[in-house]
């Protein structure tokens, strides 16, 4: 076996992962009533095409994309839509959502329109197949993959990765699937490879998930241009960058994305329902969700309708054993704690992770000791600790020169801080800052 | 004023991501520090009798007390349990002449918590290690204690050596050595200055594990580097400053160190003798007045041992550590802003393979 591959700084949170690793993808009975938002992805949200009363069946488009970087949304059940209104979503607020009322009724897991003609076969028709399919990635971004997978025509794709590192602790959606789903993954590889026109193919996954890594290898023993990479186990090895760097040597530029380095890195989990909605014509209504956490009775990685209520679905696998401290949907590095369990799974929620109420109050910050294990782990070779504290002191335009818009938010620095200063949480504030500071400067401009 | 409307109890604690933290904490490392402390703290007093435990006992007291009561008055919550002041004056204590009086401690250590670490804010804010203000503190104001107070250890000769009784390891080295470039030294003189030096290598084995005169804590090296490498280990510290601070030292004393002419140094001497292994362990580490930076950690620990180095060979001091690594604090803001690393993708151009 060839070393394992990883990229520099980083940090070793408990992965905590055994509670779900080996139990087998389940699905859940159909929801009574599923919160459908109109905004699940990154760019403008989709615009409502039914109407309170509307009878809808699964995978029937209920939502139209609006513009470009936009997707639709699509009915997860049978029923009647109930409200068109604003609802708690879980990346904050309130959104609008269509509300639908189950009619009892099991999916049949076929789509409801059959596609008009076989699966597309040229790149075009396979793009509009994956846009028309609502397809967003599904590692946590939800950024629009129709809009990945069509790079300008300056920058060539050669290299496709595939990432399965799943760095974030305690979930195993992405896990599970590679073990149980790897055929329909490698058939979604390669129709990325298609449309790209691209000859290389790899998938990345972190060494802690040797089953995954068996399974996937064994789909690619054929396939000469695909390869299973092993990875370091090591937080954030699934950031994009990160991974770029890891499996090419190739560096992502300040600003830029992995097309700019003629890489494309796509989900596994997006990879899978890239086939599902190319061979056979399927949008994506449904996703696996790891739900864990110390107080989940019964951790399991469940296939859910998108929009089931997380409470609906915490309610599946048993309860809380106490009332939750902390409920936030994704992982406990980068997820978001959630005020309530009324809000819906959407395309991104790739888990639902319940802590004890003495895990859920982070302990005051200190004073900064210059230990340096924030700079030192810094994925991205910032300098945490020189930017918190010039964005304590408002100094954003320095902090700007220093690259704070190159933080993905990873948490590492904020993770490994033994005076356990909230660095992510000025990161985040700064750049707040600093958007809104460009945005008054283009006003001005423009009036 | 109007009551704020009551929380709903159905909600749930939100906060900002990482919901994760690290079990290391500052008053984990800075007792990992005591621990670490705590082989050469037994060594010495083995070596030094009860006396050295009741001046440790001073200088922690009296740096821990201190700390309270500047907190006090500045109103600031009273955080001696984090260990740090406790640190600082084990530190001092360990960089003094076992034969010291006993208000010379308890002074050190107030002066290096209220001047070298309270009246800049605390914690964190401090540019100068406070052990070593402190120390340099009472150099400057007592110094005939500071430079005459030598004890020779239960079971052996200030200088490590049988013969010699009057000189700890590296005071003796300094005079020999001024006896060999002072053109009106007496022959008499020259003869037994090379005599002296000849014996220094006798006094490997003492000096290993600490059978010499010194400064309290800094005789032994095995006892230093169990508690160096058990922070290393644990990666309280990291590897950067002390290597580059032995190794600099080592180097230079090696070339320019020896009599007779260039490369006759004694490197190994140098390494063993004074408190090179004490500072580079545990006090050029100490994270808050050193650099953040890759690259400025190794500027920083290299700087130390060049100037330890020249103050050895050159300066009117017999030992230069504790100056050094005080110099060296007072630029490590500048280098940590020389050294800022290159971001990952920063001026990467954006190429297509």
């Amino acid at each position: 076996m060839s070393a394992k591959k990883t990229f520099q700084g980083g940090s070793h949170p408990p992965t905590r992962k055994r509670a779900t690793q080996a139990s087998m993808i389940s699905s859940m009975p159909v929801p009574s009533r599923v919160v459908i938002p109109l905004s699940q992805h990154t760019g403008a949200p989709a615009e409502p095409i039914v109407a309170v009363g509307d009878e809808v069946s699964a995978g029937q488009k209920i939502g139209e994309a609006q513009g470009y970087i936009s997707v639709p949304v699509h009915a997860s059940i049978d029923g009647k839509v109930v409200a068109i209104e604003l609802h708690r979503h879980p990346l904050g607020g309130e959104l609008p959502a269509v509300i639908i009322e189950s009619d009892g009724s099991e999916p049949s897991h076929e789509p409801s329109q059959t596609p008009a003609q076989s699966a597309p076969s040229d790149p075009g028709a396979m793009v509009e197949a994956i846009r028309e399919a609502g397809i967003v990635g599904l590692g946590g971004a939800a950024f629009p993959t129709h809009v990945k997978l069509s790079p300008p025509e300056n920058k060539p794709i050669d290299t496709c990765i595939l990432n399965g590192a799943e760095c974030e602790p305690y979930l195993t959606a992405d896990h599970r699937l590679m073990v149980e789903s790897g055929a329909e993954i490698i058939a979604g590889l390669k129709i990325i490879l298609n449309i790209l026109n691209c000859q290389r193919g790899f998938i990345g996954i972190e060494a802690n998930k040797p089953d995954a890594l068996t399974a996937m290898r064994e789909q690619v023993r054929e396939e000469r241009n695909l390869t299973v990479v092993p990875l370091q186990v090591k937080y954030p090895q699934g950031a994009e960058k990160q991974l770029v760097w890891a499996i090419t040597r190739r560096e992502v530029p300040s600003g830029g994305l992995p097309m700019d380095v003629g890489c494309v890195v796509q989900n596994v989990g997006t990879a899978k329902a890239i086939d599902e909605a190319v061979s056979r014509g399927k949008p994506l209504t449904e996703r696996v969700v790891t739900i864990t956490g110390p107080i989940i009775r019964e951790p399991q990685n469940v296939r859910v309708p998108i929009g089931t209520l997380f409470r609906d679905i915490i309610e599946h696998c048993g309860g809380t054993t106490q009332k939750p401290g902390k409920l936030i949907m994704g992982g406990p590095m980068m997820g978001l704690a959630q005020a309530s369990d009324e809000v819906p799974v959407i395309k991104g929620t790739s888990g639902i992770l319940a802590l004890e109420s003495n895990q859920a109050v982070i302990a005051d910050s200190q004073t900064c000791i210059g230990c340096a294990r924030c700079v030192d782990t810094c994925p991205m070779k910032l300098v945490p600790t020189q930017l918190a504290k010039l964005i304590e002191h408002s100094r954003f335009a320095e902090a700007e020169e220093r690259g704070v818009l190159d933080c993905m938010e990873c948490g590492t620095c904020s993770y490994v801080c033994p005076s356990k200063i909230n660095l992510v949480h000025l990161f985040k504030f700064g750049k707040a800052k600093i958007f809104e500071e460009r945005r008054k400067k283009k006003d001005g401009q423009a009036a | 004023m109007a009551k704020p409307p009551d929380r709903p109890d159905n909600l749930l604690h939100v906060s900002v991501s990482p919901h994760l933290r690290d079990t290391v904490t500052v008053p984990r490392i800075m007792w990992s520090v005591v621990l670490a402390l705590v082989p050469a703290f037994l060594g010495s007093i083995y070596f030094f009798g009860a006396r050295a435990l009741w001046l440790v006992l001073i200088g922690v007291v009296s740096a821990v007390i201190t700390e309270a009561a500047c907190q006090k008055i500045r109103r600031k919550p009273v955080t001696v349990n984090d260990g740090s002041a406790a640190v600082t004056g084990i530190l001092l204590v360990f960089c003094l002449p076992p034969g010291v009086p006993w208000w010379l401690p308890a002074l050190g250590s107030a002066f290096a918590i209220a001047v070298g670490k309270q009246v800049f804010g605390g914690l964190g804010h401090n540019p100068f290690n406070p052990a070593l203000l402190g120390r340099a503190f009472l150099l400057a104001s007592w110094p005939v204690h500071m430079t005459t107070a030598w004890r020779a250890p239960s079971l052996g000769t200030l200088s490590g050596i049988d013969a010699v009784t009057n000189a700890t390891p590296l005071s003796m080295l300094k005079e020999a050595q001024k006896v060999l470039v002072d053109p009106a030294a007496t022959t008499e003189q020259m003869v037994q200055a090379r005599e002296a030096l000849s014996q220094l290598s006798s006094a490997y084995g003492n000096l290993f594990f600490g059978n010499v005169g010194g400064s309290l804590g800094e005789t032994s090296a095995i006892l230093l580097l169990i508690g160096g490498l058990y922070l290393l280990f644990k990666r309280y510290i990291g590897w950067k400053i002390p290597l580059t601070f032995i190794a600099s030292v080592m180097i230079i004393t090696g070339i320019f160190g020896g009599s007779n002419g260039l490369f006759t140094g004694n490197s190994l001497f140098h390494l063993l003798a004074g408190g090179l292994l004490l500072g580079a362990f545990f006090m050029a580490t100490d994270m808050v007045t050193t650099p953040v930076t890759f690259r400025g950690r190794l500027i920083f620990g290299t700087g130390c041992g060049v100037i330890t180095s020249v103050i050895r060979l050159a300066g009117g001091y017999p030992e230069g550590v504790c100056y050094s690594i005080l110099l060296m604090n007072a630029f490590t803001p500048l280098i940590d802003r020389w050294t800022r690393p290159r971001r990952l993708g920063e001026g990467a151009e954006k190429q297509t393979a």
